[in-house]
């Protein structure tokens, strides 16, 4: 079954076509990543998802949910970790999550006890009578976290959850977002700015001006947009020259770019004196990102 | 019920947690006590002393008193119930402002529920702060010049309960369009500043031109000031006349204070005046009630 089922969305604002003509599924219990330069039209596609905000044209499921007939039953299906937390920095930890929790009509015992789990599950027992505001960016992020699981949502989108992060906490962070994928068969939907993250993902659109631009695996995306590189260690310049084909030259080694596994293994078998010590690697996913929209995607900055 | 119940809890924390909001809703009156502590105090006093040394008649200072710490009072309140109100209902704003109102517009509650609870939070915050407001000032009368009666107490809380209604039905309207922390300043200071004036509560609209004056009289704020001064300062007028001081005398007095709201030549009743300001109340929760109905999905 499709957690996301999007077909031939649209979205104008004035003249400015931010949608145009979307169609994706997502798989149940998939990590999907949706990729795009800040302006692509990512964040219009999660609001209406989200049903908080209206579509021009198109079809959006959300579990077989049309968004047009059960908007609330579909926001039950939903939580979302925005990009900044949006929870109430002078509250605590408790009435934040008490008064969010609420809006689910999830109180009394059934709160206490979700929460009991949740701050089993992310380690935030300790945090409880803090105020929002006082804590530190990691620890806000798990509360943010909390929150948009709150009422044990079945698809878990998360816009840009580790931007600003220490790469410790963005790894605890992952780490925690795998159990609840692993544990819930939970549907991650992920728009990140870090391509690395993207990598790990079971599918990857990238949207361009509204359109999608790329889909695939991770895979068949460096398969289709980026070369391999074989790098050949403890060798004279001289060798990498004879080969004929293009090179950088690296502290230790040279790096051979060439298209494809098969031509890799094709040169390693015609120059074997040559490639005798050698790493084979595919491109980064920036590499990808780069080769569809001739942008980088650095820190939410378009380049 | 429930949601509506941890909504209201959790808005009236954010305003009371909020120093900022908190201190900014008590900035005008505080510029009015410090009026009257400076300088409008004495020529309030001066007016009346020189009006009734007219008459050569001697009057208890503490009549004077009572007048004169009357007055405070009721401009006190008449601007406090209105600001406070104000700042509270901003918290509306700060959500929006902050992207908590997305965070909020995701969940399944729908957004008149939402509306609502702004609404009677910052009802219950205004009201609470408003209070302890006329609570101060009683106990400050009771201790300069004592003439209130247990029925003019009972109606000045009845002109701050409405008073509060008003600021809240009006901030609610025009909060509605605000989205910014920009606009929350400009317009909390624009209120902070203008509302005192346009109420007469910095200074008597009888002092201003008659233009103006036409115009005030139809401002439902200028009811709410007059209906004050009536129950802060109606007993202390009595005991003037109780004193011998003549009608015409006490008349003019009235006058000079706003006492009496005079529309189109004719003085308006108290309960004409409670009239308006009710029916203000209820077509300005109207309009906030359509405005909710009416509004869109927000645009991103």
């Amino acid at each position: 079954m499709d957690a996301i089922r999007i077909e031939n969305l649209t979205k104008r604002y004035k003249d400015v076509l931010a949608v145009d003509n979307l169609n994706f599924h997502v798989k149940e219990g998939e990590l999907f990543a949706f990729l795009g330069v800040n302006g692509a039209g990512k964040s219009t596609t999660i609001s209406i998802m989200c049903s908080a905000l209206a579509k021009d044209e198109g079809k959006v499921e959300i579990m077989g949910i049309d968004i047009d007939e059960k908007a609330d039953a579909v926001k039950r299906l939903m939580g979302v970790v925005f990009q900044n937390s949006v929870l109430d920095k002078s509250l605590s930890v408790y009435d934040n999550l008490e008064s969010r929790a609420a809006l689910y009509k999830i109180t009394g015992k059934d709160f206490k006890t979700r929460l009991e789990e949740l701050a089993k599950l992310l380690d935030f027992q300790s945090l409880l009578s803090r105020p929002v505001g006082k804590l530190s960016g990691g620890q806000r992020r798990k509360i943010d976290i909390a929150r948009a699981i709150i009422h044990s949502p079945e698809i878990l989108i998360l816009d840009e959850p580790t931007t600003g992060l220490d790469p410790q906490t963005r790894s605890l962070i992952w780490q925690v977002i795998h159990e609840l994928k692993e544990k819930n068969n939970m549907t991650v939907f992920l728009t990140t700015h870090y391509m690395e993250e993207a990598a790990d993902a079971d599918y990857v659109v990238i949207l361009d001006k509204g359109k999608i631009a790329a889909e695939g695996t991770p895979l068949e995306l460096k398969n289709t947009y980026t070369a391999d590189f074989l790098t050949a260690y403890g060798i004279e310049e001289e060798k990498a020259k004879e080969t004929g084909v293009p090179y950088e030259k690296l502290r230790d080694a040279y790096r051979f770019q060439v298209s494809g596994t098969q031509n890799a293994l094709t040169l390693i078998n015609k120059y074997p004196n040559t490639f005798s010590n050698i790493e084979i690697t595919k491109g980064k996913m920036d590499d990808v990102f780069l080769k569809v929209t001739g942008k980088t995607l650095t820190g939410g900055d378009k380049q | 019920m429930k949601i509506l119940k941890y909504l209201i809890k959790r808005d009236i924390k954010l305003f009371f947690k909020d120093k900022g909001m908190f201190f900014t809703a008590l900035i005008t009156p505080l510029i009015l006590l410090m009026l009257y502590a400076t300088f409008l105090g004495n020529v309030y006093r001066d007016a009346f002393v020189s009006a009734i040394d007219m008459v050569g008649v001697k009057v208890k200072d503490d009549v004077i008193d009572a007048l004169v710490g009357g007055q405070l009072f009721s401009s006190l309140l008449a601007v406090s119930c209105v600001t406070v109100s104000f700042c509270a209902n901003f918290l509306m704003v700060q959500d929006k402002a902050n992207g908590t109102s997305a965070d909020i517009s995701i969940t399944p509650t729908s957004p008149s529920l939402v509306a609502l609870g702004y609404y009677l939070s910052t009802t219950i915050s205004a009201t609470f702060i408003s209070v302890i407001a006329t609570i101060a000032n009683i106990i400050y009368l009771k201790n300069v010049g004592w003439y209130l009666t247990a029925t003019d107490i009972f109606y000045i809380f009845i002109d701050v309960v409405i008073l509060v209604a008003f600021g809240t039905a009006l901030s609610s309207v025009i909060n509605f369009f605000l989205s910014t922390q920009g606009q929350i300043s400009a317009v909390g200071s624009i209120v902070s500043s203008c509302y005192g004036f346009i109420c007469g509560a910095y200074m008597p609209l009888s002092q201003l031109s008659e233009g103006f004056r036409t115009v005030t009289s139809f401002l439902p704020g200028t009811y709410g000031t007059s209906l004050l001064r009536q129950h802060t300062m109606g007993s202390a007028f009595d005991a003037l006349e109780n004193e011998g001081i003549p009608l015409e005398i006490i008349d003019s007095l009235k006058e000079a204070v706003d006492y009496n709201v005079v529309f189109f030549d004719k003085t308006v009743s108290t309960s004409t005046m409670y009239l308006y300001l009710a029916i203000t109340v209820l077509v300005l929760i109207i309009v906030y009630v359509l405005l909710n109905i009416f509004k869109k999905k927000k645009k991103g």
